[in-house]
């Protein structure tokens, strides 16, 4: 057993969208600590909150109420403009579809964050080869998005969401859009990666077969906590 | 990498990125074209005038030019004439006695202005001679001969050898008539001076006005035209109880032609890069609302503002980058053709020009500095475009963008 630094600390998470006619409460009072190097998956019935969770934890949104803590900084804190910065070096994510930017090849949407990270040429150079072995897509690195499967592409997003060398890695639904040998090959890459670089993953999901790899299953009914499941000691390396 | 992306992300629809290229060249060839076709439209007219109608600069008594009265004549004028030509500024120079009066043929009569000439003198500044297209020239030894413009001609329904009647007032205040037979007739690009212009020898028209040797008028060319204001100046100085007046205060309408030109010429092109501008902001706004996924993934994963702000527009710039040189090269190589060779419209509207005095040959020109102006206007046009796609670009949430995801 492990014990870790907790990554992600939630307290009393609110989000409201005031917007509609009648206010909705899509995320009410959430009290969620993720340590570091967890599986965690998200889930739950549509429109239970697993995405609006997963944007405030992710700093893409800002809570009507409660703190997002992210290594003990309070998120909700922080205005839009340094957020994305903050997201920049301590966030990767990994989205259901249209998740890489189609001019690139897959080494350029790799280095595209480090780059954007200001990372010298040599260090991306490195980081990049490195990531695309361990995604296993070396002889496609100049491979651009359309010329690769949904599978790949996947890999490739997560390979760019490990590139900044985040805290953690927000995946929604990262499996949705895939058959289910792509499912097994992402997960088994995602598994490794959780095992040998302590990465920790937080995934919003639907798909059984990711909920039975997870070894923390948080379950979301309207918005609140239903079960928090922990399957084995979840930060034990699989 | 922003230069990469924003660079590959212009031919992800090559059609339409080709389209706006294509929109923004022709409008550059066709502005470019267009100032360049007036300035070869006004600068002939000026050349025109000048070398036809008024020259660079005419000597007068100060009350002539009130109402033409021929009692107002330059007093000591051959001398005058001489020191002038003895200049080394003067490259020509031709004196002339006036008149205005009624002409007519057995058919029609009209009004003229008659200028008695010394042939050669005038051959020399106004190239007379070389615009007599039936007839000859001024003999200087035949008496009571004159040379017509054709328009005039056709009016009077008088051919060469025809006899006209010029009808006028002498230096007396009387009125006077002499029988001319035509020797010539003579076409210049402007109608309107042919169908009032008669040239006859300064003393057939003396003898009937009752001068001596004196003139009304010193037309005079210069060897190096941009010395105009001081040559004015100093003949000013020198004869001080003569009026001597440029091209610029004879014929004032081509000074402010030439003056509101380029005034002109900026609204025409901001009008042009206005329309060009609101077809760039047009497409780039449609390539963004297209991304909007796209985007939100951007801003996702830690792309700043700054630097989504300048992926578009450097979109934007690149297209009209691409677009100003193929314009550009466009517009420079058809003017030097055209001025060259000559845009030849005197099969659609010689009489329309003819009667405004433009030569329906047109030699569009336009200076360098004018392709460099053009080049600076379309740069700020193109960021000024790239503006609000750009900021429609920033203003998107990342939240909403993705939830389409």
């Amino acid at each position: 057993m492990n014990q870790q630094k907790e990554v992600i600390i939630t307290k009393n998470l609110t989000k409201v969208y005031a917007h509609h006619v009648v206010p909705v409460k899509a995320v009410s009072e959430v009290n969620l600590s993720i340590k570091k190097g967890e599986f965690t998956a998200l889930v739950g019935p549509s429109g239970s909150g697993k995405t609006t969770l997963l944007n405030l934890i992710g700093g893409l949104d800002y809570p009507s109420e409660g703190k997002v803590y992210i290594n003990g900084t309070d998120i909700s804190a922080i205005k839009k403009n340094r957020l994305i910065d903050f997201r920049l070096n301590n966030i990767g994510f990994v989205f259901q579809a249209f998740n890489l930017i189609p001019v690139l090849t897959a080494k350029e949407n790799i280095e595209f964050v480090m780059l954007l990270q200001k990372k010298s040429r040599r260090e991306r150079d490195q980081r990049v080869i490195e990531l695309l072995k361990e995604v296993g897509l070396e002889d496609r690195m100049n491979s651009r998005p359309s010329e690769l499967s949904g599978g790949q592409q996947q890999r490739v997003a997560v390979a760019r969401a490990l590139a900044s060398k985040p805290k953690f890695v927000l995946a929604d639904e990262p499996t949705a859009n895939l058959d289910s040998k792509s499912t097994e090959n992402l997960l088994d890459m995602m598994a490794r990666l959780n095992k040998y670089e302590h990465m920790t993953f937080i995934f919003s999901t639907h798909d059984q077969r990711v909920i039975d790899r997870a070894r923390r299953v948080v379950r979301l009914v309207d918005g609140q906590i239903e079960s928090d499941i922990t399957t084995e000691q979840s930060t034990q390396w699989v | 990498m922003l230069l990469l992306i924003a660079w590959r992300n212009i031919w992800r629809n090559k059609m339409r990125s080709l389209l706006v290229i294509i929109s923004v060249a022709l409008g550059l060839w066709a502005g470019t074209f267009i100032m360049a076709y007036a300035f070869g439209i006004i600068d002939q007219r000026l050349e025109d005038a000048i070398e036809n109608e008024v020259s660079h600069l005419q000597m007068h008594h100060p009350e002539f030019k009130k109402d033409k009265d021929p009692r107002y004549y330059i007093p000591q004028g051959e001398s005058l004439l001489q020191r002038t030509l003895n200049d080394e500024r003067t490259q020509a120079a031709s004196a002339r006695v006036l008149a205005s009066g009624m002409v007519a043929s057995a058919i029609s009569s009209t009004g003229g202005q008659f200028l008695g000439i010394s042939p050669e003198a005038e051959q020399s500044v106004t190239g007379l001679q070389d615009k007599i297209i039936e007839g000859s020239y001024l003999d200087e030894e035949e008496r009571n001969r004159i040379v017509i413009g054709q328009k005039l001609a056709n009016k009077l329904k008088v051919k060469i050898r025809s006899k006209i009647v010029l009808t006028f007032q002498d230096t007396s205040g009387h009125l006077v008539a002499g029988a001319f037979r035509i020797a010539g007739i003579y076409k210049t690009p402007n109608t309107t001076y042919d169908e009032t212009h008669l040239f006859v020898k300064s003393q057939d028209l003396r003898a009937l006005l009752g001068l001596q040797d004196e003139f009304h008028e010193v037309a005079i060319m210069l060897k190096d035209p941009d010395k105009l204001e001081e040559f004015q100046g100093a003949l000013q100085q020198q004869y001080q109880d003569i009026q001597i007046e440029s091209w610029k205060e004879l014929a004032p309408e081509l000074r402010y032609m030439i003056e509101s030109l380029d005034q002109y010429i900026i609204i025409f092109l901001v009008i042009i890069l206005l329309a060009l501008s609101f077809g760039i902001v047009n497409t780039m706004l449609m390539a963004v609302l297209e991304r909007v996924r796209e985007i939100g993934m951007l801003m996702a994963i830690g792309m700043n503002k700054t630097k989504l702000f300048g992926m578009v527009s450097l979109e934007t710039i690149f297209l009209v980058m691409i677009a100003t040189p193929v314009g550009l090269v466009l517009a420079y190589t058809t003017n030097q053709l055209l001025g060259q060779y000559g845009l030849d419209l005197s099969g659609l509207y010689q009489e329309g020009y003819a009667a405004l005095g433009f030569n329906p040959i047109i030699y569009p020109h336009l200076d360098n500095i004018y392709y460099v102006r053009i080049m600076i206007m379309v740069a700020v046009a193109a960021l000024l475009a790239s503006v609000y796609p750009a900021i429609t670009a920033i203003r998107l949430n990342p939240v909403t963008a993705i939830r389409k995801i």
